[in-house]
C-alpha cells in the first residue's frame, strides 16, 4: 500500500542527505504522505494515544530514576522524598503512576477495537502478534514497576506473582529462587526489578517500531474492513488529516489523564501501598492493579485439580493461556469478513465478551468467597456428633436463640459448634463462568461463527461506504450484488 | 492525495482558517513549553538539600596554627586559626602584585561587636582551578604558607589568596556570620 | 458525537475500577458534619486549623507516634501551618526555628573525641521520634507498634474520614453496655472501636452474623458488630489540649484539627496540586477546542 515514494529533495543539503541516509524521505513517506483510509473513526486514534503514553512513561520514568533509590532500606523514603522535597517531584511521580493506568486503559481500547474490526486478519497477522508482544511486555513492566515503591502491596503482590512461577513442576522452585535472587523477595529482587523496569520500556519502544512497520506494509484496516481499492478515492494523506485528528483525541485523553493526576491521583492505587513493606504482615486483601484484575480472576478461578494438574498449576496455565490465546486469534477466527459491522451474530458475542472481561475484572477485585447476591438471610449451622459419637450431624437455624437452645439441649460430648453459612452467588462462581466464556469465545465461538454466520452486505469500497452514509441515506451502505452470498469473491481481502 | 487537498486553498475565508491553525499551533507550543519547565526544575537541588546548606562551627575548637575542614552540602570549607606570624604575612602583602587583588581585611567578617577576628580565616576548600581540595597546615602549606593544591600546583597564601600556579582566583570566602564570639554559621 | 461515547466508556471503566477497590471490615467512616476544608476541586488548608492540629499532634499523638518524614522546615513551607510570607525560606522562619529547638535534642557524634553527644534540633531535622526503634516502641505498647503518621491519611482506605471516625468513634460506656454488651472486653490493653478495620468474631458472645449498619433494634444488638479491637486507647479527651486561639477543645474539634494536620502532612503539596490542576484542565480544554476547530477546518471537504 505504501506506493512509490513521492519525496523530491529540493535543497542541496536534502539531495546530499537523500543519497546517503534517506531520513527525510522515510519520514515523509511514513508520517506525512502515508495514505490512510478516510473513514477511520475515533477508535483508531488509540494508536497515537499509546505512542504518547509510552513517551510520557519513559520521560517521567527517567526523571524518577534520577531520584529513586533501589534499596529496601531507602526505596519507600526515596519515593516520599520525590513527593515532598524534589521540585515538581509530586507531579512527575503522579504522572508516572497514573500514566500506567492510562496506558492500559488505552491499550484495552486499542485491543478491543482490533478485535471488533478484525484488524488481526490477513494480511495483518504479524502486526497483531507484535501488538500482543507489546501488551505482554507492558504487563511485565507494570508489574516490575509496582514493586519499586516498596509498599505493602508492592511486596506482597510481587511475592504472590513470583510464587506462581513455583507452580511449574520440577524446575519451578529453582526459577523462582533465581528470579528473586534469594529465598524471598528482598534487596536483590528490588535491584533487579529496577534494572529490568528501566530496560523493558526501551524493548517495548523497539517492538513498537516493528509494529508500526508491520502496519505500514499492508496499511491501516478501517471500520468497513474493506481494503483500499483506489488510493485517490479511498484515502487521505496521514498529515494533516490524521495528525490533527489524532492530536485532538490525544488532548481529550490527556484531559482525563490530567483529571486523575491532579484530582484523584491515588484513586487507582491501593492505600496499603503507602505503608512500607513489612514481610511479616500480609495485607488482609491482596489485589493487583486494576488493569491486571481480569487475569487475576482467571488465576483464582481454577480451584480444582484436573488429573495431574494441581489447582495452583491449573490457575497459572489458565492465566497465561488467556494471554496466549490472543496470539492465535488470526487463525481462530474463521470468518472471511473482517469487520464485525457486517457480522450481526459476532457483534453480539463481542459485546458479551467485553462484558465478560469487565466482569472478570470485578471478580478479580472481590474476595472469591464473598457473595454477589445473597439468597435471603445467612443461616446458622450447628455441627455436632450423635450420642454414639460416631456420626457427624448438622442442623440449620434461622434464629440465633433456636440454635443456642439446640446446643444447650445437646450432650457435652456432642462437641457442638456453630458457624455462619451464607447462601448466595459467590464471586468465585462468576469468575469460573466468565473464565469459561472467555476461552469459549476464542476457541469455540469465533471458529464456529465464521462458518455458520451469514454476513450483511458490505460496501464495494471505502469511498462507497462514505458516500452511502452521507448520500441518499441508504442505511447499511450501498448493497453489493452477491455480497451477501458467502460464495461471492471476498471484497475485503 | 485526495481531491479535498486541492480545494483546500480555493475558498474564501482563508485568513480565518489560517488563524485557527496558527492559534492551535501556538497554544500547543505553549503547552509543550509549560510542561518542559517542571522537568527542568526537578534537576535543581531538592528542598532537603537546600535546607541542609548551612552549618555551625565553634571556632574556639580550632587549634592555633591548624584548621578544621567542614563539608556543607558536600562542599568543603576551611576554618583556619592563624598564628600572629601568618596574620602579619597576610597583611604585609602588596595587593597590587596579586592576581586577584584583595586585602586580608576584605576576606574577614566582623564579630557581633563589629571587630574583625583576624585569627580565624574561613574559605572555600575547593581550588579555583579545577576544584581539587588543597592540602594545608600539617601537610604542605606551599611556597606562601597557606595551602598547596597537589593537582596542578597552585599555591595560596595565609589569606587564601592565589599566589602561584594555574588557579585564576583566590579561595572564595563563603557567606558566614558570627552568631557569638566563638560560633560561626556558614551558608552556601 | 462518537467521541462522547468513547469518553463515557473510558470514564465508566475507570469509575468501576475505582469502586472495585472499596472494601473494609469497619463501620463506614464519615468526616465531620461540616466537611473538610481541603476536599474538592478548590480545597485549601486553613492555617489556624493546621496550627491547632499540630498542637494536638505534638501534645497528644507524638507521645507514641512518630512522623519520620516530616521535618520542622515543612511546617513553614507554603500552605503549611506556620507559613509566613516574610520568610519564603522556611529555614529562616523564627516560629519554626523555635518549635524545632524546643523539642528533644538530636543525637550526634562529637567530632573531637567520637563520644555521643546532642545538639539543638534545627529546622532541617525531622520531628523527634517517641521511641528509639521499633522494638522499643513495641515493648512500651504491649507488643503493638504505633504506626508512623507521616503518610497515614494516604495509607488508610477511607483516608481522613477513617482517621476522624476512629478518633471520635470509641463507644461510650453506655454504648458498651447496650450495643456492644456481648463483647468480651476482658483484655484491658485492647480497645473496641466500630470503625477499626478488623473483626470481633473471636470476642463476640452473640449471633455470629453481621449486624446491619443503622439497625438499632434490640435484635441487632445481638448480631456481630463491625470494627475491631486496637491497642490505642481513646486518645482525645475534652480540653486535653489548650488551643492558642481560644477554640474550645472538644473531642470533635481536636479530631478534626489533627486529621486536617495529618492530611496536610501526608501530602503537603496537595493544595498546589489542585491549583495547578485547574490551570492545566482549563488550558487543555481551550487547546482541545482550538485543535478541534483546526481539525474540522482541515476535514471540511472530505467525505468520511
Amino acid at each position: 500500500m505504501s506506493g512509490p515514494s513521492t519525496y523530491e529533495p529540493k535543497t542541496g543539503f536534502e539531495k546530499w542527505l537523500d543519497t546517503r541516509l534517506p531520513l527525510i524521505r522515510f519520514a515523509k513517506d511514513t508520517a506525512i504522505d502515508f495514505p490512510t483510509p478516510k473513514n477511520l473513526n475515533y477508535w483508531y486514534t488509540f494508536g497515537a494515544i499509546l505512542a504518547v503514553c509510552l513517551v510520557i512513561q519513559i520521560i517521567t520514568g527517567i526523571v524518577l530514576a534520577m531520584h529513586y533509590v533501589p534499596n529496601t532500606a531507602m526505596a519507600f523514603d526515596s519515593v516520599e522524598r520525590i513527593m515532598r522535597d524534589v521540585d515538581w517531584g509530586w507531579l512527575v511521580r503522579y504522572i508516572h503512576a497514573n500514566g500506567a493506568s492510562m496506558f492500559f486503559l488505552a491499550v484495552y481500547m486499542h485491543i478491543f477495537r482490533g478485535l471488533y474490526y478484525g484488524s488481526y486478519k490477513a494480511p495483518r497477522e504479524v502486526l497483531w502478534i507484535l501488538g500482543c508482544v507489546i501488551y505482554l511486555l507492558m504487563m511485565g513492566t507494570a508489574f516490575l514497576g509496582y514493586v519499586l515503591p516498596w509498599g505493602q502491596m508492592s511486596y506482597h503482590g510481587s511475592s504472590v506473582i513470583t510464587s506462581l512461577i513455583g507452580a511449574i513442576p520440577v524446575i519451578g522452585d529453582t526459577i523462582k529462587t533465581y528470579l528473586q535472587g534469594g529465598p524471598a523477595i528482598g534487596n536483590a529482587t528490588l535491584n533487579r526489578f529496577f534494572s529490568l523496569h528501566y530496560l523493558l520500556p526501551f524493548i517495548i519502544a523497539g517492538v513498537v517500531i516493528l509494529h508500526v512497520w508491520a502496519l505500514h506494509v499492508p496499511g491501516n484496516n478501517n471500520p468497513t474492513g474493506v481494503s483500499v481499492k483506489d488510493v485517490k478515492k479511498d484515502t487521505v494523506s496521514f498529515h494533516p488529516y490524521y495528525t490533527v485528528k489524532d492530536l485532538f483525541a490525544i488532548l481529550v485523553f490527556l484531559f482525563i489523564f490530567a483529571f486523575f493526576v491532579f484530582y484523584a491521583p491515588n484513586s487507582l492505587g491501593h492505600a496499603d501501598n503507602y505503608i512500607e513493606a513489612n514481610p511479616l504482615q500480609t495485607p488482609a486483601h491482596i489485589v493487583p492493579e486494576w488493569y491486571l484484575l481480569p487475569f487475576y480472576a482467571i488465576l483464582r478461578a481454577i480451584t480444582f485439580d484436573l488429573g495431574p494438574i494441581t489447582a495452583k498449576l491449573g490457575g497459572v496455565i489458565a492465566m497465561f493461556g488467556a494471554i496466549a490465546v490472543l496470539f492465535v486469534v488470526p487463525w481462530l477466527d474463521t470468518s472471511k469478513v473482517r469487520s464485525m459491522r457486517y457480522r450481526p451474530l459476532a457483534k453480539q458475542f463481542f459485546v458479551l465478551f467485553v462484558a465478560a472481561f469487565i466482569g472478570l475484572g470485578f471478580a478479580g477485585a472481590n474476595n472469591p468467597d464473598d457473595l454477589i447476591v445473597a439468597f435471603g438471610e445467612d443461616k446458622l449451622v450447628v455441627a455436632y456428633t450423635d450420642e454414639t459419637g460416631a456420626a457427624a450431624r448438622s442442623e440449620s437455624f434461622a434464629e440465633y436463640h433456636d440454635a443456642e437452645h439446640f446446643i444447650e439441649g445437646l450432650d457435652e460430648s456432642a462437641g457442638a459448634s456453630m458457624e455462619v453459612v451464607k447462601s448466595g452467588f459467590k464471586w468465585l462462581w462468576a469468575a469460573q463462568f466468565l473464565t469459561f466464556f472467555y476461552f469459549a469465545y476464542f476457541l469455540v465461538i469465533l471458529p464456529i461463527l465464521g462458518i455458520i454466520e451469514k454476513p450483511k452486505p458490505r460496501p464495494l469500497s471505502i469511498a462507497d461506504s462514505v458516500l452511502g452514509k452521507h448520500g441518499q441515506g441508504s442505511a447499511g451502505g450501498t448493497p453489493v450484488p452477491g455480497a451477501a452470498n458467502a460464495a461471492a469473491p471476498r471484497d475485503d481481502a | 492525495m485526495s481531491d479535498a487537498h486541492i480545494t483546500n486553498h480555493e475558498e474564501d475565508g482563508e485568513t480565518r482558517r489560517d488563524f485557527i491553525h496558527i492559534a492551535a499551533g501556538a497554544a500547543l507550543a505553549g503547552a509543550v513549553g509549560a510542561v518542559a519547565w517542571p522537568f527542568v526544575k526537578q534537576l535543581g537541588p531538592a528542598a532537603d538539600t537546600r535546607a541542609a546548606s548551612s552549618a555551625e562551627v565553634d571556632v574556639s575548637k580550632v587549634p592555633l596554627g591548624g584548621e578544621v575542614r567542614v563539608l556543607i552540602g558536600g562542599k568543603p570549607f576551611f576554618v583556619r586559626h592563624r598564628t600572629e606570624k601568618e596574620i602579619a604575612e597576610a597583611e604585609a602583602v602588596n595587593i597590587s602584585t596579586l592576581r586577584d587583588p584583595q586585602t586580608d581585611d576584605e576576606r574577614l567578617v566582623p564579630k557581633p561587636d563589629g571587630e574583625l577576628n583576624r585569627a580565624i580565616l574561613v574559605t572555600s576548600g575547593a581550588c579555583t582551578h579545577l576544584g581539587c581540595v588543597p592540602v594545608g597546615p600539617g601537610t604542605n602549606t606551599g611556597d606562601y604558607g597557606g595551602w598547596f593544591c597537589p593537582c596542578h600546583g597552585s599555591h595560596y597564601d595565609t589569606s587564601g589568596r592565589i599566589r602561584k600556579g594555574p588557579a585564576p582566583l583566590n579561595l572564595p570566602v563563603p557567606t558566614y556570620e558570627y552568631l557569638s564570639d566563638t560560633l560561626i554559621k556558614i551558608s552556601l | 458525537m462518537r467521541i462522547m461515547k468513547l469518553l463515557l466508556v473510558a470514564a465508566a471503566s475507570l469509575g468501576l475500577a475505582t469502586a472495585a477497590h472499596a472494601a473494609g471490615g469497619g463501620k463506614h467512616p464519615h468526616g465531620p458534619e461540616e466537611g473538610w476544608t481541603f476536599e474538592g476541586f478548590f480545597g485549601t488548608f486553613d492555617q489556624a486549623q493546621l496550627q491547632r492540629g499540630y498542637k494536638v499532634y505534638r501534645e497528644v499523638c507524638a507521645a507514641c507516634h512518630s512522623m519520620d518524614l516530616i521535618n520542622f522546615r515543612n511546617l513553614g513551607m507554603k500552605n503549611g501551618p506556620f507559613y509566613d510570607p516574610d520568610y519564603p525560606n522556611p529555614n529562616d522562619n523564627p516560629v519554626v526555628k523555635a518549635l524545632a529547638s524546643s523539642t528533644a535534642e538530636v543525637d550526634i557524634i562529637n567530632q573531637e573525641d567520637g563520644s555521643d553527644t546532642t545538639r539543638t534540633r534545627l529546622t532541617s531535622d525531622p520531628f523527634p521520634a517517641p521511641f528509639a526503634n521499633d522494638a522499643t516502641a513495641r515493648y512500651a505498647n504491649n507488643g503493638a507498634l504505633p504506626p508512623d503518621l507521616s503518610v497515614i491519611v494516604k495509607a488508610r482506605s477511607g483516608g481522613a474520614d477513617y482517621i476522624y471516625s476512629l478518633l471520635v468513634g470509641y463507644p461510650t460506656e453506655e454504648e458498651m453496655s447496650t450495643k456492644y454488651a456481648l463483647l468480651d472486653t476482658s483484655n484491658a490493653s485492647q480497645h473496641y472501636n466500630p470503625y477499626f478495620a478488623g473483626d470481633v468474631t473471636p470476642q463476640w458472645g452473640g449471633d455470629p452474623r453481621h449486624r446491619h449498619e443503622g439497625d438499632e433494634s434490640a435484635h441487632a444488638y445481638e448480631m456481630l458488630p463491625p470494627g475491631g479491637f486496637l491497642a490505642m486507647s481513646p486518645p482525645l479527651f475534652e480540653d486535653g489540649v489548650e488551643f492558642d486561639d481560644g477554640t474550645p477543645a472538644s473531642v470533635h474539634q481536636m479530631a478534626e484539627d489533627v486529621v486536617t494536620f495529618l492530611a496536610w502532612a501526608s501530602e503537603p503539596k496537595a493544595q498546589i496540586r489542585k491549583q495547578m490542576g485547574l490551570v492545566t484542565l482549563i488550558y487543555l480544554f481551550i487547546l482541545a477546542v482550538l485543535v478541534f476547530l483546526s481539525y474540522k477546518q482541515i476535514w471540511r471537504n472530505v467525505e468520511h
